[in-house]
């Protein structure tokens, strides 16, 4: 696989200039998620009004994919009810493990700049960090 | 120049750049046959039976003890044990030496650039015994000051662990003060030469190291063989790390009465297909010459930092000195994972390390949260040299940024 289409522009535009890379003081949930293996660690806050994601933020150190993948969740769940947050979710790991239909893709819309990470094993966890703390924050 | 590659039949037949060689390093032929011969042609419980076959396979595991023996330099073949690999030889001192012997209120002398390997027995030691951990730190380039080795010996050090060469840094650690300093109060000394016996000759009886520790899998031999060498007369009275077969003289209902040196510290059916490997690596090694290896190593590492270091937000970790690198270039690049840097030359295919190399403790002390490594062997090339410093230049660019 080519590495160019891996290090995609909506990735690393995501990686460098995120949009959702912030402090959040008044955050109703915050968790932290971490891959011990590889050191990728995230804060991740949440404001809610009712059932519906009001806005969100993280804070963080990790690799390129572990960053942008939370900044891009981040885009796409604000404004969503919880529900439908965690729906996205599933299709995302659906989509990492290889087995989303075209449609649900399409549905992730900028996370499915991150397709390719189903080629790459040892990368899935970065990827998926975001999603998993996400899921966890409303068990 | 001599190819050296060829001795090695994956390197022939790789695509990729294997620049991780501090992590293991390949095998020749030569390695490999060896340890096939031993299957396809002696292969017997060694040390059990009385048949021929039983007795020839016994003899190419005790020839290798030997082979070993004269590599290190030892006075007797009683002091060389065979192990899986440095880490088994480093916790069989930590839990038959280091049990018996520390005491609650004693001193434990870890330099700060060790591996996990040789950090967390003696941890392990302290927590247990109620003894106390003093760390000896470096300074950023790797070296130590003399105030830093005051601080840390004292009239209640018992053990002093470090490595010959740090796997971060590659700097060789100036072991003999340190032996030195250890003996002057009292201390037995634990050397990690994991990363030192790949790439220079070692004489344990001029170190004048207590107890000394290599892997078979990184000097080019098999996986699952390793050793540690210890003085006679503290092997001696130590008591066995694993208890069973082979390891006893006699057993009885009430009583048992273990083996004499070294068998007393190998229970079990051994490894002596990896032994007549790790014997073939060590005859390799002589053949070819460690002041050729080093040679090469060190032109291939000028080369690689110089590359480096002209390129802009790379940050090598350690010396500046390419002669203190051992063929080990640890580096960070400023806004890069490196686990991004790892999978950008991935794609290039080249193969280095990224994380914390087991050495989380140094890194912290560095000030480095994760880095990546290059390693080199004299088996690599210019060209793989140049490929690395090519695509370390357009990681940044890859990445995203504009310069
Ligand atoms: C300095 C040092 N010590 C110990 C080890 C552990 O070696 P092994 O994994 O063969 O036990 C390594 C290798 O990873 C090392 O580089």
């Amino acid at each position: 696989m080519q590495i160019n289409n891996f290090y995609n522009e909506i990735l690393t535009e995501h990686n460098v200039r995120p949009e959702y890379k912030r402090e959040m003081e008044d955050a109703d949930l915050v968790l932290e998620g971490v891959n011990p293996s590889c050191g990728d660690d995230i804060w991740l806050k949440l404001k809610l009004d009712g059932d519906i994601i009001a806005d969100g933020a993280f804070t963080g150190d990790g690799c390129a994919i572990s960053q942008a993948s939370a900044d891009i969740m981040l885009g796409l769940i604000i404004g969503k009810k919880k529900d439908e947050a965690l729906e996205l979710g599933k299709k995302f790991l659906k989509m990492i493990q290889g087995t989303a239909t075209e449609e649900e893709i399409d549905e992730l819309e900028e996370a499915g700049a991150l397709k390719d990470i189903s080629h790459m094993p040892a990368r899935v966890k970065c990827a998926v960090l975001g999603w998993r703390t996400l899921d966890e924050m409303f068990k | 120049m001599q190819d050296f590659r060829k001795d090695f039949p994956l390197l022939v037949k790789e695509p990729t750049a294997y620049l991780d060689n501090a992590a293991t390093a390949q095998r020749p032929q030569c390695v490999i046959d060896a340890e096939m011969d031993f299957y396809i042609n002696h292969n017997a419980n060694p040390l059990r039976g009385f048949y021929p076959l039983s007795v020839e396979a016994t003899e190419i595991y005790e020839a290798a003890r030997e082979k070993v023996r004269k590599f290190l330099n030892a006075d007797s073949e009683k002091e060389i044990i065979f192990t899986r690999n440095t880490s088994e030889s480093l916790n069989l001192v930590a839990y038959s030496y280091g049990l018996a012997n520390i005491k609650a209120g004693d001193e434990i002398v870890i330099s700060i650039t060790e591996h996990h390997s040789n950090m967390l027995p003696w941890r392990m030691v302290a927590e247990k015994v109620g003894a106390v951990v003093k760390y000896l730190d470096c300074e950023q380039d790797g070296s130590f000051t003399k105030e830093a080795l005051d601080a840390a010996f004292s009239e209640k050090t018992r053990l002093v662990a470090m490595a010959q060469v740090s796997n971060v840094l590659g700097r060789v650690n100036p072991v003999e003060e340190v032996i030195k300093r250890a003996h002057a109060v009292g201390a037995v000394a634990v050397i990690d030469g994991a990363q030192s016996v790949p790439h220079m000759k070692v004489d344990v009886k001029s170190l004048d190291a207590d107890f000394f520790a290599f892997s078979g899998h990184k000097l080019f031999g098999p996986m699952g063989i390793g050793v540690l060498y210890g003085k006679e007369e503290i092997l001696n009275k130590m008591q066995p790390f694993l208890c069973g077969g082979e390891m006893i003289d006699s057993v009885h209902r009430d009583s048992v009465k273990y083996a004499e040196l070294p068998h007393k510290f190998e229970a079990g059916t051994v490894n002596a297909a990896g032994a007549a490997g790790l014997a073939a690596a060590i005859d390799y090694v002589e053949r070819i010459g460690y002041d050729v290896m080093a040679e090469r190593e060190l032109a291939l590492t000028k080369r690689a930092m110089e590359g480096i270091k002209k390129i802009p937000h790379i940050h090598i970790l350690g010396s500046e000195n390419p002669e203190d690198h051992t063929g080990i270039i640890t580096f960070t690049i400023d806004d890069v994972h490196p686990h991004d840097v790892s999978a950008v030359l991935e794609a290039d295919k080249i193969d280095v390390r990224a994380g914390h190399h087991c050495a989380q403790p140094l890194l912290e002390h560095l000030g480095v949260r994760s880095s990546t490594r290059a390693s080199l062997m004299f088996y690599n090339t210019e060209e793989e040299v140049d490929a690395l410093i090519a695509s370390l230049a357009s990681v940044r660019r890859r990445l995203g940024y504009a310069d």
